[in-house]
């Protein structure tokens, strides 16, 4: 049990720090709120090594330290929706079974983009944002896929290590 | 895959299920699909944008004319060069508003949510009749 905590602990540092690195390295592909989401891989791989639970909190953690530390209001509300979905849908992928984790992260990173959609639409009360969807649907295919090719290294190496459940 | 011709040995580690491209299939589709209804619906050369703040229309203004508007009594400025309208000012954060490209074909927007500001490009039909209700 204190082992989990401690495993907790680090994944939350981890991820925060991800969340750091990323504002220091703004990735800019020229369209905005479109960017790697380094922290997301922390996610996934906590998806593959921690109980789901514990992912969500993980993810729910995550936001709420670095939406305080480097955003704002709006941006731990965007935050949330996104990571909220991404990690629900990719949980239900991992699941169903069949996915890699290079699919499982792709479906992550598109309906993150597609979680902060639908709030950015209910927030401005303005439907017409629906233009957006085919650029945010290919950037996220594309960060997704990024981020899959690196959890999938990084889990590769760390077969043998266990949260010791 | 293009990966594997420039790096063999990390592509070979890609392996990518089946399911996994029907995924990849459907989120291009989807894309795809949203982007030719845009370009359908959108058309090109629409008359003019719409600016809102907090839900309510501030003004109507014409894109066949450059001008600079101020919106929301100062907290953001719009600039109209060649029939496109940018955001070139904000007092925002993030500033994403500024960064996001320059808006021109019909239904396109730029919105600067920490100011609750909203730039709409109208349809070319509406135009005229929009300008004069302004």
């Amino acid at each position: 049990m204190r082992d989990r905590v401690a495993y907790f602990g680090v994944f939350t540092a981890l991820a925060l720090i991800f969340s750091y690195v990323e504002t220091l390295i703004p990735i800019s592909f020229g369209i905005p709120g479109v960017k790697l989401g380094l922290a997301n891989l922390i996610i996934v791989i906590a998806l593959f090594k921690l109980k789901l639970k514990e992912t969500y909190l993980l993810s729910v953690v995550r936001i709420l330290l670095s939406g305080f530390l480097f955003g704002n209001y709006f941006s731990i509300i965007y935050s949330l929706a996104g990571a909220l979905l991404s990690l629900s849908v990719m949980a239900l992928l991992k699941r169903a079974g069949g996915f890699s984790i290079i699919g499982i992260s792709i479906a992550g990173g598109v309906f993150h983009n597609i979680g902060q959609l639908f709030v950015a639409m209910a927030v401005v009360e303005m439907f017409q944002a629906a233009y957006y969807i085919p650029v945010l649907l290919v950037a996220g295919l594309l960060t997704g896929c990024l981020i899959g090719i690196l959890a999938q290294e990084m889990l590769k190496r760390l077969v043998h290590w266990q949260t010791g459940s | 895959m293009k990966l594997n011709m420039k790096k063999p040995e990390f592509a070979e580690k890609i392996n990518l299920q089946k399911k996994d491209w029907i995924l990849i299939g459907i989120i291009l589709f989807v894309a795809g699909l949203a982007f030719l209804l845009h370009e359908f619906i959108g058309g090109k050369g629409a008359g003019c944008v719409t600016v809102k703040v907090n839900g309510e229309i501030q003004g109507v203004y014409s894109l066949s004319e450059d001008q600079d508007i101020e919106i929301n009594g100062g907290t953001n400025r719009l600039k109209i060069r060649n029939s496109t309208a940018d955001m070139t000012e904000a007092d925002c954060p993030d500033k994403l508003c500024v960064n996001q490209r320059a808006v021109s074909k019909n239904g396109e927007s730029i919105i600067c949510l920490p100011n609750k500001v909203i730039v709409t490009v109208d349809s070319s039909e509406n135009s005229e009749f929009d300008a004069v209700a302004q």
